[in-house]
């Protein structure tokens, strides 16, 4: 069996999971990374939250690319101006695009044509990746449930329109989107129930639905574990009167939060180990697992974003 | 900010009473789904009537913690069975639950106002509305709210409860009857019809077709013409219907509660939720703040104490063993101590953080709920109940 793919060799990696896993967070993450590691690379925020910019500490990002660190730009997805800049590049149609209705029209049409704002967006995406201008291209994409849809919108317009100038473009996005060596899906999940189901399941519909690889999957938010067998039995034994009066004597008051607050870690730990080892069986054993920790001190902003960073430095073997 | 009345409603309970749809709102992974499936079980026990929860999430959550399977999109009633299982043998009121069926909803809505069988064959037929219906999110807001002004106008139901999809902007349906009435009453859309109709094509528009022509082909623009002309048929009907929609979603009968956690990014989009709720005139409620930390995270004698445990592990460590005669080795103690005040001070930050934002969203809902993280997930009637107990009253 052929050595599995390293994560940053790839050209092209979309970066999806349930809303609320930390997938901004990891996608900034996995840029630093590259970037760091020598590559020319691109983060694109393709959801219009612009909270990609907040885990930089940097300004709004936009449609222009934008360099924010050495080696890093980042950039957001704006479908309408996607359009204008593959009219101008891809159908020498710079002065059409200057039209002012052609806004309104493009919206039309993508709203009665659905798929357009997906092709536009992956389109963008594919071609950077085609023209080299990065070493890599990193997409905090769509959330789970809308990834598919716009992974696979490539083959949704094939099958709508049968000629013309859209037609001949989906081909070579499909071989870019295809490839494995070039495209690959990152799914971030956390070690909790609908996270992990979501994980599986996007694991089948990628498969079934889509020609795109699946790189690798990031367990976020993965708990400390507080105590072997044996030192859970002496946590167990501090409860008892002689032991915690002892230690409230020594303190100065009661015990009760600390020992409570700790057996409320041990069963969140615990509970969540559950869903890690669901998460293990149900994704296919060729496709990495990469964890990274709970972040307590900092759940926001640059420094959390390097602390991600070096845990999945360290998690690639760097 | 709407002006309040005075007798306000101050608990779920009485704001729930006072209501005929309350819509969940809220970024992913807040407990969304759940929340609403709580609020909806804790009606139908303690409030009686019919109680529908309405989920229009594509992932099938609901289903899991109602303990249903392959329900779709008609009304599945909760067995009493259930209830009894989960110690309520005798709930005043019923307990109903759908999931939204996009496909199916929109094919109900053609067969509700197409003049004729034909056209109704024909559209179901058309390959863009195939896409339209079925395979693309977007369309999804539209037909959720389209589902719950039917199920409202049936009348079947005293109270429904909806979990809204995870929409990129997940206030996009509220906007969406507005945007789809928008739609078919576009210019453009005339404009793209007219060449199939007379085959004149007048100056002014022509460079307009030329690019379309250009960029999409002229088959694929044919297949657009075709569907809008025949949803030209339902024009009428479907936008009337939009407009019933939009008003249904402002009257005062309709409560809009935001579901957050005190995590940053999803507390800074209730945030946003609140602000546009309320700036739009919606009827924004109630808050419910879910996986809080325990309070007891928030006290600094607490605090001070842990950080004790840590400083003077060792030497509490011989005194436990000492107490103990021994059945307690030093080396384990020390460590469980340290774990145990180290583990204390991690989530005391956090809970101090969460504290702060807890503070900068409560300021507007009149109603606002905090739920404690819970040890073991829901899978039943019974954990929904026990959760909506945390924030019913």
């Amino acid at each position: 069996m052929p050595a599995p793919l390293s994560l940053l060799d790839r050209k092209l990696v979309f970066v999806t999971g349930k809303g609320g896993v930390g997938k901004t967070a990891v996608t900034a993450a996995l840029g630093s990374l590259a970037a760091e590691r020598g590559k020319r690379t691109l983060v694109c925020e393709v959801d219009a939250k612009g909270n990609l910019a907040d885990f930089f500490e940097t300004g709004p990002t936009r449609f222009e690319e934008r360099q924010i660190q050495p080696g890093l730009w980042a950039m957001s997805m704006d479908t309408e101006a996607s359009l204008k800049q593959y009219l101008t590049l891809q159908l020498k149609l710079g002065l059409m695009a200057r039209i002012g209705p052609l806004a309104r029209m493009f919206d039309f049409v993508a709203t009665a044509a659905p798929g357009v704002k997906e092709i536009v967006t992956v389109g963008k995406l594919c071609w950077e990746v085609r023209e080299r201008h990065y070493d890599i291209v990193i997409v905090d994409a769509a959330p789970t449930g809308h990834i598919v849809g716009q992974l696979a919108a490539p083959q949704a317009i094939n099958g709508l329109i049968q000629v013309g100038p859209v037609r001949q473009q989906t081909g070579w996005m499909l071989d870019i989107l295809g490839d494995a060596r070039t495209t690959g899906v990152v799914i971030v999940t956390t070690p909790e129930e609908m996270p992990v189901n979501e994980t599986i399941e996007l694991q089948a519909r990628l498969q079934a639905e889509t020609n795109v690889d699946l790189a690798a999957v990031i367990v976020n938010r993965v708990l400390p574990e507080l105590f072997g067998r044996r030192e859970e039995e002496v946590f167990d034994r501090l409860w008892e009167p002689d032991v915690r009066e002892l230690l409230e004597g020594e303190v100065g008051g009661s015990l009760e939060p600390l020992l409570q607050g700790a057996r409320m870690a041990v069963t969140l730990r615990r509970t969540r180990t559950e869903h890690l080892e669901r998460l293990r069986e149900g994704i296919d054993q060729r496709v990495p697992l990469l964890y990274l920790p709970y972040l307590f001190a900092r759940a926001h902003g640059l420094r959390s974003t390097r602390q991600l960073a070096e845990a999945l430095s360290a998690e690639l073997g760097f | 900010m709407p002006p309040r009345p005075d007798a306000e409603p101050t608990t779920f309970e009485s704001l729930l009473a006072a209501k005929e749809i309350a819509i969940f709102c809220g970024s992913g992974g807040v407990g969304k789904t759940t929340t609403a499936a709580a609020a909806a079980a804790m009606a139908a026990v303690r409030l009686g009537g019919k109680v529908l929860v309405l989920t229009v999430d594509p992932a099938k959550r609901l289903a899991n913690a109602l303990g249903l399977k392959g329900f779709g999109n008609s009304e599945i009633r909760v067995p009493p069975a259930a209830f009894r299982a989960a110690g309520q043998p005798h709930p005043r009121g019923e307990l109903w639950a759908a999931m939204l069926d996009t496909k199916q909803s929109w094919d109900n809505l053609v067969r509700r106002h197409a003049p004729d069988k034909a056209t109704v064959a024909r559209i179901l037929e058309n390959p863009l509305y195939q896409n339209i219906s079925g395979r693309f999110v977007q369309s999804h807001e539209y037909i959720a709210m389209e589902r719950l002004y039917e199920l409202h106008s049936e009348g079947h139901f005293d109270l429904i409860v909806v979990d809204t999809p995870p929409t990129r902007n997940a206030l996009d349906f509220i906007e969406a009857p507005e945007r789809m009435a928008e739609f078919f009453s576009s210019r453009f859309l005339r404009l793209l019809i007219v060449p199939y109709r007379s085959r004149l094509v007048n100056v002014a528009s022509r460079p307009f077709y030329q690019v379309a022509d250009r960029i999409l082909g002229s088959q694929f623009l044919q297949d657009i013409a075709e569907f809008f002309i025949l949803f030209q048929t339902m024009y009428d009907g479907f936008v009337e219907r939009s407009r019933a929609v939009s008003r249904l979603l402002r009257d005062s009968r309709t409560t809009f509660v935001v579901v957050s956690t005190l995590e940053a990014a999803p507390a800074h989009e209730a945030e946003f939720f609140i602000n546009v709720l309320n700036s739009k005139r919606f009827h924004l409620d109630a808050l419910v703040l879910n996986k809080v930390l325990p309070s007891y995270f928030n006290s600094d004698p607490a605090g001070r104490r842990a950080a004790a445990l840590v400083e003077r592990a060792p030497e509490l460590a011989a005194k436990v063993a000492a107490v103990t005669d021994g059945a307690l080795e030093a080396p384990h103690v020390e460590r469980v101590l340290t774990e145990v005040g180290e583990s204390f001070a991690n989530f005391a930050v956090v809970a101090q953080r969460e504290a702060a934002q807890r503070a900068e969203l409560s300021a507007a809902p009149s109603v606002v709920a905090a739920v404690p993280s819970f040890d073991t997930d829901i899978y039943d009637l019974g954990g929904l109940l026990r959760l909506g107990e945390k924030f019913w009253t």
